[in-house]
């Protein structure tokens, strides 16, 4: 975001908060950015000559005699192919040593896709991680996050996910990243040899918590960029998104806004849904989806974050630690691919739904056992084959270490239920059964 | 001459605006943006200041900007060739949009005005008519679309001239009435309708007296919903809210249904556009999408357009039902109508009620509700519309504004209970404490006993009886152990069961229980209620258990069957080797 020649400047602010300034000036259009004393600042409100504006760096130290210059445009982003391999901040500045890039300016958080243009999703994104593609299949176009306490390895995940998804370009939005989640994923992306194909914008927590507000922006235009012109399958992945809706709440309560549930702005939903809504099959070919970190309060999805979040994403895939095995699982309960069924049995094996389903039903009847055991209750032999069952479940499929293809999945569901239960017993169409049920071993 | 303004403040799309003549509640401006006209409507006025909210994005608005007030209320333009439409909140054809992304200030007209309509008179010269009278017909496709008096006419007209059959686009003169200043008035096949007013033009709004079927059987029988009636879902995330609806709109009874996704997925609308020219309308035997009409605002588009597109969709609802039709509404989320509300109000700095929502929440939604309703019009005939909204309450709790205020505008509750869906016990609708009002007037319950039979609204008392029991019994067996309740307890709690899963539960994704009509809901309760009613003192509560399990799986198999094919008649009799072996 290079200055312009031509600016307004003035000298004068009225009123500084920890996130705002108001200053008289002619002129000004809503939502442009400005120069306040050498940092990056954007309209946020006009009345009559006073305008406020919001500093993405936070105000400390900010004087009432600073400079202010105003650029005439919304924020934007030099767009084209040299934005590969690059790592950027909030502002779109290279913060990995290179050059500028060049490219044609695109304005960020720009209009929504006409959803009469759009295509119905319907290709499989496979992860390797069986309680995703199993269980919660992606598919291209949708959006999902993770839901997951701060201690759950959701950045590892991500990065797992990412690099092994069959997609065209990577773009990370990093908000509130720490600086070792940061180096872990240049690091990760520079050992898988995968680097001309990312695209990183990154907001550290060094750095001031406003910024993060340009993140999904920035990620997006760069996302539009390569599936709209270049029709390429985009997956841009946003982690923090908790963060975000924090900095928010920040900015909406320097501005006395009235806040509604759990101290979020009313406009959290629209907010959110903004950012969101970016996924897309379109017409061309090109898509943009979109995997998104929000993390939980000790697993509380009634807060307003997650809980506007749900209303908005097709899905969530839950992260939670298995006490029984110890692993770190996607839990089946709880996760949900709104769009799996665009893709289960029509670009997997016939078999996939059925499996899937029986798998799950099984995984509850142990549940449903171990809450009889910690009762006291006498268990039947079905509720101890049902434990048994399930720690080899939760080892050979729903932990997130697993990494093998869709029909190894299968193949090695049937294999389980073989071993420990007869074909009645887990309800699978006959015809299914006919055909791959296996042998125990 | 027309109002003019000035921008002098803006805060996201709440613009305020200096004007130098009158202006209306409500009334429309264009604001000038570089040459693009941004429209807007007038929310509040404070002296020479009029809030106006945007409904497009402000980005690049100035303070100075000029703004031309329209004279006009929100309007949606009526006439034929709206079914099959897909429309965004302000009633724009997002079909004929350039381009993949919406532009700002991009408007496309509803209707097509070259497209000639074969017309035939209803009326003869000299008859005396008024508003919403019907004065001629054209085929919509397969519906006898009528041409009205228009409904912003008042009092009494005679026809002067009407035009004879043919051809004639929607602007074509098709009628000239006179008043009795004798003043004449020409008609065409379009009108214009502020949306946020409710069209008259009906003799009678008597309570509905009809039940509307939707092939569910846990609304159908359990709650069912009258035709002109109103009923909402709420319910958490990855409920099934949305699958429900989409049930309730393809096999809903009625001859239109208008789906509004307000501030709801754009993947969601995706799934109508591509499905719904494919699948059979199952009353008809036609497509889908040759009833439905779509007004699609999804979350990413404008707040304010959002508000607006559930006006605009009971608005087109009312149209046809003036024409003597069944017309089904559906929104999808009246809480995103509800959000849209709170952020203007917040933006107004207006003193907020609770959770932040503006204090009138609970008028302007009962207002809404009460669009619906049965009608009888001037010619005797009779129309409905019957709403049905979803809610999305915060955190899943119902103990919230927007919940609360429905429920006292709505008649049927469908609560969609996080439980239920956990075990995948779909429609995950908690049997218990949802409703229908409907079952409690008189002209339903003798509707119902006249079309299904009589004395089933005590059947289906019983069955609910039912249900609440095994809840009971069920919470005793938990607290004291399969061995510390008597036989009786799990006998009543694998009755509940029973009528859980072989009836209330219901696969919409199976091609024949997805729909289940009411003869059939009939002889599948008595089915069921009979082996409720039995005394089977089983001796072991194991015996008890994988008794009714086998029983339930065989009830199962029969609702996936054709109703009495052969597979059905086989499991039939599977049915009844079971029923003998315990039991009297």
């Amino acid at each position: 975001m290079a200055t312009k020649a031509y600016q307004r400047t003035y000298t004068k602010l009225q009123a500084i908060t920890k996130a705002t300034v108001s200053l008289d000036a002619e002129g000004v259009a809503n939502d442009e950015l400005a120069i306040v004393d050498g940092r990056l600042a954007q309209v946020v409100k006009t009345k009559d000559k006073r305008v406020t504006l919001q500093v993405f760096s936070g105000t400390e130290g900010i004087p009432t005699n600073s400079e202010v210059s105003f650029f005439g445009e919304p924020p934007t982003l030099k767009v084209s192919e040299q934005l590969s391999g690059r790592f950027f901040d909030a502002y779109g500045n290279p913060r990995d040593g290179g050059p500028e890039v060049e490219g044609e300016p695109r304005e960020a958080g720009g209009p929504s896709v006409n959803p009469y243009k759009r295509r119905q999703p319907s290709e499989l994104i496979p992860t390797g991680i069986a309680g995703i593609d199993l269980n919660n299949t992606l598919v291209s176009g949708q959006k999902i996050p993770f839901f997951a306490d701060p201690d759950q390895p959701y950045n590892k995940v991500m990065a797992e996910v990412a690099l092994r998804a069959d997609v065209d370009k990577i773009i990370l939005g990093g908000m509130g990243l720490s600086n070792d989640d940061y180096l872990f994923f240049r690091q990760a992306f520079e050992g898988a040899g995968a680097l001309d194909k990312i695209v990183s914008f990154v907001n550290t927590t060094e750095e001031p918590p406003v910024e993060r507000l340009l993140i999904p922006d920035m990620a997006l235009t760069a996302a539009e960029y390569f599936a709209v012109d270049k029709n390429e399958k985009v997956l841009v992945l946003l982690t923090d998104m908790t963060l975000y809706a924090d900095a928010l709440s920040i900015v909406s309560n320097r501005m006395d806004q009235i806040p509604s549930k759990d101290s979020m702005p009313g406009s959290l939903y629209s907010d959110l849904a903004k950012i969101y809504e970016k996924a897309v099959q379109l017409p061309d070919g090109g898509s943009i989806t979109i995997i998104a970190v929000t993390t939980l309060n000790d697993g509380d999805i009634t807060h307003a974050i997650p809980d506007n979040t749900g209303y908005i994403t097709e899905g969530q895939l839950f992260l939670r630690a298995d006490s029984d095995t110890g692993c770190v699982i996607v839990d089946p309960f709880r996760s949900l691919s709104r769009l799996k069924q665009l893709v289960q049995g029509k670009k997997t094996r016939e078999d996939h739904s059925q499996v899937m389903n029986a798998g799950v039903r099984l995984y509850a009847d142990a549940q449903n056992a171990k809450t009889k055991l910690q009762n006291g209750f006498d268990l039947s032999d079905y509720d101890l084959r049902c434990l048994d069952y399930a720690k080899d479940y939760a080892r050979e499929l729903l932990s997130i270490d697993v990494n093998i293809s869709i029909n190894e999945m299968l193949d090695t569901a049937w294999r389980l239920f073989a071993k420990y239960f007869s074909p009645a017993e887990t309800g699978i169409k006959q015809s299914l059964i006919d055909k791959y049920w296996k042998k125990a071993d | 001459m027309a109002t003019k303004g000035k921008v002098t403040g803006i805060v996201s799309n709440l613009v305020t605006v200096k004007v130098d003549g009158p202006v209306g509640e409500n009334e429309l401006c264009h604001i000038n943006l570089g040459g693009t006209m941004l429209l807007a409507e007038v929310i509040k006025v404070t002296g020479q200041n009029a809030s106006v909210q945007v409904f497009e994005s402000t980005r690049g608005l100035k303070n100075g900007d000029e703004v031309t007030f329209l004279g006009r209320m929100l309007e949606a333009s009526l006439g034929p060739g709206l079914l099959s439409g897909v429309y965004d909140g302000l009633q724009n054809d997002l079909t004929t949009m350039q381009g993949v992304f919406l532009k700002r200030g991009e408007y496309t007209d509803p209707l097509d005005h070259e497209k000639l309509w074969m017309f035939t008179p209803l009326v003869e010269p000299g008859a005396r008519v008024s508003a919403a009278d019907w004065l001629g017909e054209v085929m919509e496709e397969w519906l006898p679309h009528k041409i009205m008096v228009p409904f912003n006419f008042s009092g009494e007209y005679t026809v002067k001239s009407i035009a004879p059959a043919g051809d004639y686009n929607i602007d074509a003169t098709i009628a000239v009435l006179m008043d009795a200043e004798g003043v004449e008035k020409n008609v065409t096949m379009c009108q214009k309708w502020p949306v946020k007013v409710a069209i008259k033009g009906y003799k009678e709004k008597p309570r509905p007296s009809k039940i509307m079927e939707t092939g569910v059987r846990i609304i159908d029988t359990f709650n069912p919903i009258a035709e002109g009636g109103t009923g909402f879902i709420p319910g958490p995330f990855g409920c099934g809210k949305t699958v429900l609806q989409h049930a309730i709109a393809k096999q809903g009874e009625a001859d239109i249904v208008v789906m509004a996704a307000c501030g709801e997925r754009a993947n969601e609308v995706v799934e109508i556009f591509t499905e719904y020219p494919e699948l059979i309308d199952p009353h008809t035997g036609r497509k889908l999408m040759e009833r439905t009409v779509i007004i699609c605002n999804t979350s990413n588009m404008p707040v304010a357009a959002r508000e607006a597109s559930v006006y605009t969709a009971m608005t087109i609802c009312e149209y046809y039902r003036a024409m003597g039709y069944r017309c089904l509404l559906l929104a999808d989320s009246t809480s995103r109508w509800a959000q849209a509300l709170r952020e203007m109000s917040n933006r107004m700095e207006e003193l907020p009620g609770q959770d932040a929502f503006p204090v009138d929440l609970s008028a302007i939604i009962s207002n809404f509700y009460a669009r619906a309703g049965q009608v009888v019009l001037n010619n005797g005939k009779t129309g409905a519309v019957t709403f049905i909204g979803t809610v999305s309450p915060a955190g899943g709790n119902l103990k919230e504004p927007v919940t609360e205020s429905t429920k006292k505008a709505a008649r049927c509750f469908y609560a969609l209970e996080q439980n239920r869906a956990d075990q995948k016990r779909y429609p995950a609708v908690n049997p218990v404490e949802s409703y229908s009002k409907y079952l409690e007037y008189p002209e339903i319950q003798e509707y119902l006993q006249a079309t299904v039979e009589k004395g089933w609204i005590d059947k289906v008392l019983e069955a609910k009886n039912l249900v609440r029991r095994g809840k009971e019994m069920a919470e005793q067996i938990n607290i004291l152990g399969d061995d510390g309740v008597p036989m009786s307890y799990h006998e009543a709690y694998w009755k509940s069961e029973l009528i859980d899963f072989a009836f209330l539960q219901q696969d919409a994704f199976d091609a024949v229980d997805a729909v289940c009509p009411m003869e059939r809901q009939k002889f599948m309760l008595d089915l069921i209620l009979g082996i409720c009613r039995k005394d089977f003192g089983f001796e072991d509560y194991e015996v008890c258990r994988s008794w009714f399990k086998e029983v339930i799986n065989t009830l199962r198999q029969m609702n996936y069957s054709e109703f009495h094919s052969e597979s059905f008649e086989n499991y039939f009799s599977t049915l009844n080797q079971q029923l003998s072996q315990y039991g009297n």
